[in-house]
């Protein structure tokens, strides 16, 4: 990035939208414009899709998250007046990610190999297979550049390192060994009453007044023992904060949520016949899912320019109205509409008030308010953490590890079967939602710590570098090892780490003025909601034109391959 | 493939599926040709396989391959090769077909016929299997050729055990899967397989393994099913065992000529009105057996070894397998006391209906008493009427109980020998009583209620004889009230469920049965019968049961119930006096168990349904007098044959020509007309007494 190769000049020069970054949400306003037939200019300054949703080799992660850690100089010369009728803003970005720490316990292989590994900058995420992201990327017929295997299984994990099975579905409560016959049988009903209540069968209707209750009161009600409400409520509706205590919890679930959720869930499984469980994953990661859809957009007519970094708002002098972006090459480009990545900021010059407009519209310029922090942590080992399944996710209810923990804290672990990591690896992505880096770092490492060795001399494991030439091998055995299936023993060897990557990120939502700025990567494990803000952004911009409109698809004949293939 | 909505044909496809029929006809018209003519060319054969293709259900066209698989076989040029890609066509075309319709019983036979060639690898047929079970797991085609599949491979019942759990495991609600986990299971206990040899140390694991399922969802029937057959495993005893007997042993029997019984000195338990000089002994077994004959049941009486006994099977089908089986013991009038021994089982041959062999040889004694003729006979017996009426009756005395409660120990045979063996029955039993009481706690849930109720009269059969009372069987009513009053499709189901507990409950104790016995009126001058009535009126039973504890009865009183069916009285042999007044009995069919009751003189079904319904029901499990098996009988009368009202009423004269009945009455039946009288008069010659009138 430090030497840019001159570009030739951009043709035309004005465009209907300008989409700076090419994260998810831009990728899709982008796609969205282009299919309603608007002129799209895609920049971003680095040199792959994805921005902030991308998978990036695992040496390039690094330099990534710290080129976000720290806010850049401040505009090196104050905002020149050009001669012409435009003031300029200077953009800068808003520093992302904090408390980044990187620790390499075998150095050598993973440097050889580091192009072999995709790792997700916005970890842990899956798609649900029935939520918001599988419906777009059908309807858009985007699933043709994509390919998707399942998400094997959910586990609840404890602070012995067992992991037990979501019985999620009647067949897995059957089949469960942890539950009593009275908890299965509460469970089932449960699980009817809900299905019963979707289906609108009148006489399983669920009151209007326990919709609009807590999820958790709902529960209570039921009679459902505590193990299955924390099931229930952290491993299938995916709550956040501990539901059942107000003090702490920041997203209370209501029993109408929790029941779309479960819906959600249970029509996820089963949806795809190649997929046992409720999730998939893009094989080569969550990256492609933003590729894909900037594809989508490029068939359309989009023109995609990377490695451009943007220096200046040009905003009209008199009226203060955004009019284009100054790039990095120098070129001036004029649109009616900008989308911003959200991580860029516009700076107003020093000492210097800008116009009277401007000034009133500057509060939309300024982010909402930080809604808290998100830590992730990507580990790499060797050895699965359960040894006859590769991919799952694995969720630690509130004050499963440690009294203070107050959010749910999520594990995925991707295999090399998805092309994430060298053969034989597995990546596990961690995440949990925290205040400040102290309470994030401490529940990320809560989760490493019972399921992870960490080597003490981070520099020269040997060990770990002789038992690396072995990884061939361990490609065989993943498959033909297997288990009782039951939660692994803790006294089980527990898998080494290799390299971990541990930092948290700001959680900001996306905005809309004149100039919008997208939405971050939420502490979500799917993209539902930001599929809902990126649709508004969408149709604030364009209140006019339909988003993705049915006779869009270009190939009706491809629906049903979204299909994982296995 | 199941729960899927029908959808009406739209014009299109029914202009496509009538074009198909066209088709179809052509195709049909060529390959009957073909076959009539005996063509087996290639051309020919090929036909057919596209026909199936198209129709697999056209079972004329699988013969005909058949056929041209025989023809190629029989050719001289025939070698290991040619017969082998023959067969394999076969196979493919099998595959094609159920293809198009993988229920197709024909195509799943010839595709056994083909293998049964002996030519073709089985090794292929798993495979198939897997991607048909995989279609529709539930598919019992599928299965059954599995299980031929697995037996012609000699494949382990352990590995297919293996596969049911794992079809289990994928979706539970599978009746194929659950039935052929019995299948197997029976097969190893049957071989007595290792692991498998000690059935309690494998039905509890079954049992944890369905309680999964039924507790994950009660609403799902096919585990309840398997749980039915594993409660039939455990209470089952393997081999059959002698329940009750008439006489009991250490009785002692008092036969009376024609008449004039004096009670003094004995029970009346054992008491007998006798005509021809004979008494019957009834054994009673607790599950049928078949096998029971003079060598297997000796009876000896003094010196005579009787082994020309012959012992008839009571039941209603005409096999020769049955619970109950009767002989008739003739006493020669000369011995006037005499010692009866009989033993059972000494000799092997008694079998219960699942092949195992009864075990346990038991010996009853028992000692007979004949009591003088007298002469006069005639005019008395005609004079006399027995009128089963409230006022007739008086409470039987509490100066008779002692002989009663001595002789009522003696109609029950303890089976000592089967406690220590049955423990773990009794744990099983108590285990899954206690399942079901909590799951009934969490849900309202009939088959839980029905399940719970089984286990309750099994645990209280189980333990009877050697406790006291069936501590459950209030509890087990109570839960039989409730299911007629949640499930009223299945209302009479649990009605008669209810009324054998009843009976049970009734019986089981001497208290409780002394309730219910009556003294006639009169019983010194009542030649007839014995002098206890077991009145049973007024209690709403719909059925019969509780039969090895009442062999004893010779006067019963059923009146004011609700009986639709006398199932299993043929096994009260000594029954002579009747009354089934006043119950809900629908067709003459229905009286067919009082066929086998040779003693029975007094008949009363007056105010009951036979002749309301048209259709009876229950005719076509009883054998038409037209068919051959009776014929014979029918022509030895050619006047009876010859006339129409009697060939119009066969039904009345199957179940009344053998019947020697005195005294009948059948007034309140619309069938009853003054025609069908005159019809049963005809029938019956020696009947006396009709509707309380005398005949001359």
């Amino acid at each position: 990035m430090d030497d840019i190769p001159p570009y030739p000049p951009i043709d035309p020069t004005t465009f209907d939208l300008i989409v700076i970054g090419t994260g998810l949400p831009e990728s899709i306003i982008a796609a969205a414009a282009s299919t309603a037939s608007k002129s799209v200019l895609h920049l971003d300054p680095n040199p792959f899709y994805g921005s902030h949703f991308s998978s990036l080799p695992l040496a390039d992660l690094p330099s990534f998250l710290s080129s976000h850690s720290t806010s850049p100089s401040p505009p090196r010369s104050p905002s020149s007046d050009d001669p012409n009728e435009f003031s300029l803003l200077e953009f800068a970005t808003r520093p992302l990610y904090s408390s980044i720490d990187i620790s390499t316990f075998s150095p050598n292989l993973l440097d050889q190999h580091s192009r072999k590994f995709n790792l997700d900058v916005a970890g842990p995420r899956v798609l649900f297979c029935a939520d918001k992201s599988i419906e777009l990327l059908l309807r858009t017929g985007t699933n043709q550049y994509m390919e998707f295997k399942s998400v094997d299984a959910t586990f609840v994990g404890d602070n012995k390192g067992n992991l037990w099975s979501v019985p999620d579905s009647r067949a897995a409560i059957f089949k469960d060994k942890s539950l009593g016959l009275v908890e299965k049988n509460k469970l089932m009903r449960f699980f009817k009453l809900v299905q019963g209540h979707l289906a609108g069968e009148q006489d399983v209707k669920i009151s209007e007044e326990d919709l609009q209750s807590p999820f958790v009161d709902f529960l209570n009600k039921m009679g459902l023992p505590p193990k299955i409400k924390s099931f229930i409520l952290y491993a299938i509706a995916m709550a956040d904060y501990d539901q059942e205590d107000t003090g702490v919890c920041r997203d209370l679930l209501k029993t109408k949520d929790g029941i779309d959720q479960l819906a959600l869930y249970n029509a996820s499984i089963g949806r795809f016949q190649n997929a046992s469980g409720a999730f998939l994953y893009p094989i080569y990661g969550q990256g492609e899912l933003s590729q894909a859809f900037c594809r989508r957009a490029a068939v359309k007519g989009c023109l995609y320019v990377l490695r451009m970094p943007v220096t200046a708002l040009l905003v009209d002098k008199d009226t203060g109205c955004y009019k284009g972006v100054r790039l990095a090459s120098g070129q001036d480009i004029f649109s009616q509409k900008l989308i911003l990545d959200p991580t860029f900021k516009v700076t107003l010059p020093l000492g210097s008030s800008p116009p009277l407009p401007l000034k009133e519209k500057l509060p939309f310029f300024s982010l909402k308010d930080d809604k808290g922090k998100i830590a992730r942590g990507i580990c790499i080992t060797k050895t699965s953490l359960k040894p006859d399944i590769s991919n799952f996710l694995v969720v630690y209810p509130p004050r499963s590890l440690f009294p203070e923990q107050v959010t749910s804290i999520r594990l995925l672990q991707i295999a090399s079967n998805l092309a994430v990591c060298l053969p034989g690896m597995f990546v596990l992505y961690i995440s949990a939602l925290c205040n400040d880096d102290d309470q994030g770092k401490k529940l990320i490492h809560a989760v490493m710590n019972t399921l992870l060795t960490v080597p003490l001399d981070s520099e020269s494991n040997a060990a770990v570098q002789s038992e690396t030439a072995e990884i061939g091998s361990a490609v065989q055995d993943e498959t033909s090892e297997s288990s009782s299936g039951g939660p692994s023993d803790s006294g089980e060897e527990k898998p080494t780490l290799l390299w971990s990557a541990l930092y948290s990120q700001e959680l900001t939502l996306g905005q809309v003025d004149f100039i919008c700025s997208t939405p971050m990567p939420d502490g979500k494990l799917n993209y539902n909601d930001l599929i809902d803000t990126t649709f508004k952004i969408f149709q604030e911009i364009y209140p006019e034109e339909e988003f993705f409109p049915e006779t869009s698809l270009e190939n009706p004949e491809v629906d049903g391959d979204a299909s994982p293939e296995t | 493939m199941h729960g899927r909505p029908r959808k009406a044909p739209k014009p299109e496809d029914e202009a496509a599926s009538s074009a198909k029929a066209q088709k179809l006809r052509a195709l049909q018209t060529q390959f009957f040709s073909f076959h009539h003519n005996k063509i087996y060319t290639k051309e020919a054969v090929e036909l057919s396989a596209k026909l199936l293709e198209i129709n697999p259900e056209s079972y004329t066209a699988w013969n005909y391959r058949k056929l041209a698989v025989e023809h190629y076989l029989n050719l001289p040029d025939c070698n290991p090769d040619s017969i082998k890609s023959v067969l394999d066509d076969e196979l493919r075309v099998v595959e094609n077909a159920l293809r198009q319709n993988f229920k197709s019983y024909g195509a799943w036979h010839h595709r056994k016929w083909v293998l049964s060639k002996g030519h073709s690898s089985i090794d292929n047929e798993l495979r198939l299997l897997d991607k048909f079970q995989k279609a529709d797991s539930r598919n019992f085609h599928a299965w059954n050729y599995r299980r031929f599949v697995a037996e012609s491979m000699k494949r382990s019942e352990q590995d297919e055990l293996k596969y049911t759990e794992d079809m289990i495991y994928a979706n539970f609600s599978n009746y194929s899967a659950w039935h052929n986990r019995s299948v197997l299971l029976s097969a190893l206990f049957d071989k007595k397989a290792e692991g498998f040899l000690l059935k309690e140390k494998v039905l509890p694991e079954e049992y944890e393994f369905i309680h999964q399922a039924i507790f994950t969802d009660p609403d799902d029937q096919s585990g309840w099913v398997y749980h039915l057959w594993l409660l039939d495993q455990t209470v089952t005893t393997d081999s059959p065992l002698l329940a009750s007997s008439w006489p009991g042993h250490g009785s002692d029997v008092l036969l009376v000529g024609d008449r004039c019984y004096n009670g003094s000195a004995f029970s009346p338990f054992s008491a007998l009105h006798s005509d021809s000089g004979s008494f019957p002994i009834v054994l009673y077994f607790n599950q049928p057996v078949r096998g029971v004959n003079s060598s297997t049941v000796t009876v000896e009486c003094g010196f005579n070894k009787n082994e020309d006994l012959l012992w008839k099977p009571l039941s209603a089908s005409n096999s020769q397998t049955a619970r109950v089986w009767v002989a008739h013991l003739k006493v020669s009038s000369s011995d006037l006391h005499s010692t009866v021994e009989v033993s059972v089982g000494h000799t092997k041959g008694i079998i219960s209906t699942r092949g195992f062999e009864y075990s346990h040889p038991s010996m009853l004694s028992f000692k007979v008493h004949v009591q003088p003729m007298e002469r006069d006979s005639s005019q008395v017996s005609v004079a006399e009427s027995i009128s089963l009426r409230e006022e007739n009756f008086k409470v039987y005395g509490k100066q008779s109980e002692e002989s009663i409660i001595d002789s009522f120990d003696q109609l029950i045979i303890k089976n000592g020998h089967e406690t220590t063996a049955s423990n773990w029955r009794f744990e099983a039993l108590a285990k899954e009583i206690e399942c079901f009481r909590e799951l009934l706690s969490l849900v309202d849930c009939k088959i839980g209620k029905l399940t719970l109720a089984r286990l309750l009269k099994a645990y209280d059969a189980m333990s009877y004889p050697f406790a006291n009372k069936l501590v459950h069987s209030e509890e087990v009513l109570e839960l039989y009230s409730d299911l007629m009053k949640l499930d009223r499709t299945h209302y009479q189901f649990y009605k008669d469920e209810r009324s054998i507990v009843l009976l049970q409950k009734v019986t089981s104790s001497k208290g409780s049965l002394l309730q219910h016995c009556f003294q006639y009126k009169d019983s010194v001058s009542s030649a007839i019968c014995g002098p206890i009535c077991l009145r049973l009126n007024n209690l709403s039973l719909s059925r019969m049961g509780a039969f090895e504890k009442l062999l004893w009865v010779q006067m019963l009183d059923l009146s004011h119930n609700e009986l639709q069916s006398i199932e299993g009285l043929e096994a009260m042999q000594l029954l002579s006096c009747l009354s089934l007044r006043n119950n809900k009995l629908r067709s003459l069919t229905a009286l067919e168990p009082l066929r086998k009751l040779k003693l029975l003189r007094i008949l009363d079904i007056s105010y009951n349904q036979i002749g309301d319904h048209s259709i009876d029901t229950t005719r076509y499990v009883c054998s038409s007098p037209l068919s051959h098996s009776v014929g014979s009988e029918l022509n030895r009368d050619e006047t009876v044959t010859s006339d129409v009202a009697l060939i119009n009423n066969w039904e009345a004269f199957y179940i009344f020509k053998d019947f020697n009945l005195n005294q009948l009455d059948i007034v309140g039946n619309t069938i009853a007309d003054e025609k069908f009288k005159s019809v049963l008069v005809k029938i019956m010659p020696k009947l006396k007494q009709l509707d309380g009138k005398l005949l001359d």
